[in-house]
């Protein structure tokens, strides 16, 4: 076997891994992306049943709806975008964030009938996440201060009343 | 005693050692004046020592709860159990920072200690390399993450340690996972000093594969740590989410597994030098990207950490230097390298040539799918996430034909092989893996599992024929099989076990995908039906612990009216940090697990509801049995006399060498 | 046939390729990082972005004494205005306020109470002073939804004729109004 064809087998066989490679990619990036769509992108046209995608909005207040199928607990809820609502089915446990008037991700699929099934539902703040923009005007404003405990939990932003943030916020007052 | 102020101190003596490693050997090896090299252990070994006591200042003062200590104040509690306030330590940014650097120091000192024959230039300059990119960590760790800050006042408490931190499996994860990354900073300082010299042969080729297969061994078993961590502590029965934390983790792994295969050729053929070099390069450069890409905060990920842009603006520069120094460097030497030979396609080196094709185009896909979604949404302003259905759909199909050649490599002799010989030693692996398809399409369903399952049970199969041709098992007396097996190089064996574990991990994965669970809301006495079990709902009670009250289940399993396992999965509330973490149950024996997950309580006090999540997960444990198994290979192949590090001698330039392997 | 320098030149430009490769990378990178620094590029975003889009319709109630405002206020616009989403639950919208009442001088701002009873913005802004010129209530989050806030704080920056120039949704920082907000607003007041 001579030096030019030795090259040409090694050549070939990168061209052709690097080349399904590719086409897996492409393939994959035709049907397995998954784009963010709002509810009036879904009521303008809806995606197939068969594709994932993640509807990102607000849960419409008062839409929420704890059921049980059987045994299964099943939530539905509407999610809107302000020109559209969309109704979610999900079948398990929502996240201990999610609540009405927030924004939530539902990740699923668009039934023609069912409307949209999710398989997953993310509320967009998570309790362990608090970024750090926040926590450092916390800080800077003497609302929180690492040094007297841990910072208000995200959960906890919302439910605050205003009774409750000026007492954090006198607390660190009185102590300087 | 250990203040932190004489941990500080270390860490500053211990940067100004680095650069004084990084540069003095440097010169000395350029002038060829042996006393500026033989410098070169001497510094190493004095930077680990300061960054030893730097480390044990800050593991010193979280033991005495000095929170005066920024870091400490903000992770640590009085309450904390004593196991936790020392891998606390590096269970944060600026602490895993100096965990990082301490391990970097600890391979510049392993390298000045174990390489004691390679030859005094090249060790002067690998020991260089190493404390030039220890330098960078060192001021990074200084300037913008000093874990010795001091507040005040001092608080009387820290703010205590996320809960679902406190896990022995987490704890230990970190220092493993690190050894791996930082591991590879070895061959890659190699690698540089070999551009620097200008040469690589096969006597290079043996001096960096056992650094590579040791750093190798702790990054599959880091990745199949966090793997199980993820398992049984986040509560979804999932166990990889191709997450881009996940996903920096892989794509050196799979560069890594090229590299100890590309080095075997450079050893035994000189050829694939270039090739070898640029792998060097890039594993250490994933390593690196990788991890700090993560915590700049570009790569979204469900792993929260504390993002800082401007931290990550140091980062990048490093990371700048670091890579793009060394690929410059690359650039400007490689191509005054020696090319090495081409070979026939059908050989022991055309088999690893194709491994590294395979690997390297899976970690191109993993690549791709990873920085995808920063890439769009910076060039076109498009939101997208790429996931599982992504991942599955395009490293399977890749994954299989590297399985089916994982088979055969092995067993091809080098230079110029017969495929016919070979295939008809394998008859016997082949019916295996064909019986394993038959038995599959009715066991699984799915394709890509059906294919998975029988390729992995192929290379588990190839693996022991392999073993058993060498040792000529059946075939001539026992006696005589166990005495080529005692003369079989550790290296054959590690490598067959090895590739058996990659075999077991695969079984797992496939047999996972076939995994089944339920999700119910069910009052007290109910009883659930999932595979073939009877899960009962006993009893809910309150418990109270050290630090949370916990809220626990009595689970009982049976099979055919037989009791198999009760199970006790709870959900517990900490008090002082407004969290509840869920414990998971998990029932295993060993060729499926049973995992129960407690969830809400719904409903009137009287007639409360629970959420119970119930999942059968065949085969589990195998997955990371077999990273276990891999790594033991990885272990065994580096105890073989041949690969001891520092053994070789560079090859003489006379005809004579090329018969000695 | 090739020669010697040919092939040379060939393999330098073979093995420079990973360093341009990682030098593409590195400059996207830096591209991210700064403009997550500067809050106009955020791989955390679910929302498609608003920027350089018109304002949307909204109507809103006004909370007297302060005078309230509409779209067509923010279509006549000829300098910036920055609108600001707020509750009185919101603590970091209280961790804001400070900083909001620094940036009072240098910029108008209208603000809307969303979601919150108006005793309660009421007495939030006498808490925490009050920097908004104008002032709207959005009690059922309807104008928020329109707006397409994902929570509050959230802050818009509206150029002449209505068009939003700028948007985040975290809190604002000293450092975030120092080295872009206020940078912006000089170059949209100078074309």
């Amino acid at each position: 076997m001579t030096r030019k064809t030795r090259r040409l087998w090694l050549v070939l066989a990168c061209v052709a891994c690097l080349g399904t490679a590719a086409a897996l990619i492409l393939r994959a990036f035709s049907s397995d992306i998954v784009f963010f769509v709002t509810p009036s992108q879904v009521e303008a046209s809806p995606p197939p049943a068969d594709r994932t995608v993640k509807l990102g909005g607000m849960v419409v207040a008062g839409s929420v709806k704890r059921e049980k199928h059987g045994e299964t607990p099943v939530a539905t809820f509407a999610v809107t975008d302000g020109q559209a609502a969309v109704t979610v089915h999900y079948e398990g446990i929502l996240p201990d964030l999610f609540r009405e008037g927030q924004s939530v991700v539902a990740i699923g699929t668009v039934q023609p009938s069912h409307g949209f099934v999710a398989s997953e539902v993310l509320a967009k703040h998570d309790e362990t996440y608090m970024p750090k923009e926040v926590a450092e005007a916390l800080k800077k404003s003497g609302k929180w201060d690492p040094r007297f405990g841990p910072p208000p939990s995200a959960a906890s932003w919302n439910s605050m009343t205003i009774q409750d943030a000026s007492k954090t916020l006198s607390a660190p007052a009185a102590a300087h | 005693m250990l203040s932190p102020e004489l941990g500080h101190y270390a860490l500053a003596l211990a940067c100004v050692l680095a650069a004084a490693q990084g540069l003095i050997p440097l010169i000395g090896a350029s002038r060829r004046d042996a006393r500026l090299m033989a410098l070169a252990p001497g510094l190493a070994i004095g930077q680990m020592i300061a960054l030893g006591v730097s480390f044990l200042s800050l593991i010193y003062a979280a033991v005495t709860d000095d929170f005066s200590v920024q870091n400490i104040a903000e992770n640590s509690a009085v309450s904390k159990p004593l196991l936790y306030k020392i891998t606390g330590v590096w269970g944060n940014h600026e602490g895993s920072i100096l965990l990082w650097a301490l391990i970097l120091g600890l391979c510049g000192a392993a390298v000045a200690a174990f390489g004691r024959n390679l030859p005094s230039a090249l060790r002067a300059r690998v020991i260089a390399v190493l404390g030039l990119v220890a330098t960078g960590f060192e001021l990074f760790c200084l300037t913008t993450s000093d874990p010795f800050a001091r507040i005040w006042p001092a608080p009387m408490d820290g703010q205590g340690m996320n809960p679902l931190l406190q896990d022995p499996g987490l704890a230990f994860h970190p220092p493993i996972l690190y050894t791996g990354y930082v591991g590879f900073a070895v061959p890659f300082a190699f690698a540089i000093a070999a551009l620097i010299e200008g040469r690589v042969d096969a006597a290079w080729g043996r001096w960096v594969r056992p650094w590579a297969v040791a750093a190798w061994c702790f990054l599959t078993c880091g990745i199949a740590m966090g793997s199980w961590w993820s398992y049984y502590v986040l509560g979804w029965g999932g166990y990889w989410f191709w997450d881009p934390v996940e996903n920096a983790s892989l794509i050196p792994w799979l560069t890594g597994t090229a590299l100890i295969h590309s080095a075997i050729v450079v050893e035994k053929r000189e050829a694939l030098k270039i090739w070898t070099v640029l792998l060097a390069i890039a594993t250490f450069s994933f390593s690196l990207s990788g991890t700090f890409l993560v915590r700049s905060g570009i790569l979204n990920s469900v792993h929260a950490f504390a993002n800082d842009p401007a931290r990550g603006v140091f980062i990048l520069g490093l990371l700048g230097v670091v890579i793009g120094g060394s690929l410059a460097l690359f650039a400007y030497r490689a191509p005054t390298l020696t090319a090495g030979g081409l070979f026939a396609p059908i050989s022991r080196e055309g088999a690893l040539v194709l491994n590294n094709i395979l690997l390297c185009s899976l970690c191109a896909v993993v690549l791709t799918g990873t920085m995808y979604p920063p890439f769009m949404s910076l060039l076109f302003d498009r939101t997208i996430s790429v996931g599982k259905p992504f991942f599955d759909a395009t490293t399977i199909p890749l994954a299989l034909p590297l399985f089916i050649f994982m088979g055969f490599g092995p067993m091809l002799p080098w230079k110029r092989a017969q495929l016919w010989p070979v295939l008809q030693k394998l008859w016997l692996a082949a019916i295996v893996a064909a019986l394993a398809c038959a038995v599959a399409v009715f066991e699984l369903s799915g394709l890509l599992a059906i294919l998975c399952a029988a390729a992995a049970l192929w290379v588990i199969a190839a693996s022991v024929t392999d073993l058993a041709e060498r040792t000529r098992l059946f075939r001539a007396p026992v006696a005589t099989s166990i005495q080529r097996a005692r003369m079989l190089p550790r290296a054959i064996i590690g490598t067959a076990i090895a590739h058996a574990g990659v075999g077991i991990t695969v079984l797992g994965l496939a047999a996972m995908s076939q995994a089944q669970h339920k999700i119910v809301e069910v009052p007290i006495g109910t009883t659930e039906q999932l595979a073939g079990y009877d899960w009962t709902l006993k009893a809910v009670k309150q418990e109270p612990g050290p630090n949370y009250t916990a809220m626990v289940a009595t689970l009982e399993v049976r099979r055919n009216g037989r009791l198999v396992t009760v199970m006790r999965p709870s959900k517990r509330s900490f008090n002082s940090q407004n969290q509840t973490t869920t414990d998971v149950a998990i029932h295993t024996n060993m060729l499926a697990d049973l995992y129960g997950v407690l969830g809400d309580r719904h409903g009137p006090d009287t007639n409360p509801t629970y959420v119970l999540r119930l999942h059968y997960n065949p085969l589990a444990p195998w997955m990371w049995l077999g990273a276990l198994i891999m790594a033991f290979g990885g272990a065994l192949s580096l105890s073989d006399r041949r690969m001891r590090i520092g053994a070789p001698q560079r090859a003489k330039p006379t005809p004579a060498s090329s018969s000695v392997s | 046939m090739t020669t010697p320098s040919d092939n040379l030149t060939r393999r330098r430009l073979l093995m420079a390729l990973p360093l341009a490769g990682a030098g593409v990378a590195g400059v996207a990178f830096w591209k991210m990082l700064d403009g997550m620094e500067h809050g106009s590029f955020n791989p955390h975003d679910i929302n498609a972005p608003v920027l350089d889009r018109p304002v949307p319709d909204f109507t809103l109630a006004p909370l007297p004494p302060a005078e309230g405002f509409t779209t067509q206020n923010l279509q006549q616009l000829d300098k910036p205005v920055l609108v600001n989403f707020f509750a009185s639950w919101c603590i970091p919208c209280l961790a804001e306020m400070p900083t909001l009442m620094t940036l009072k001088d240098k910029l108008t701002m209208w603000g809307i109470a969303y979601k919150d009873k108006p005793e309660n913005t009421a007495s939030f802004l006498r808490h925490s002073g009050n920097p908004f010129t104008r002032l709207g209530d959005d009690h059922t989050g309807r104008a928020g939804i329109e707006w397409g806030i994902s929570g509050v704080p959230e802050t818009f920056l509206v150029g002449a004729g209505g068009i939003i120039r700028w948007h985040t949704a975290a809190p604002l920082t000293d450092q975030t109004i120092n080295k872009v907000l206020l940078p912006l607003v000089q170059r949209l007041q100078t074309p």
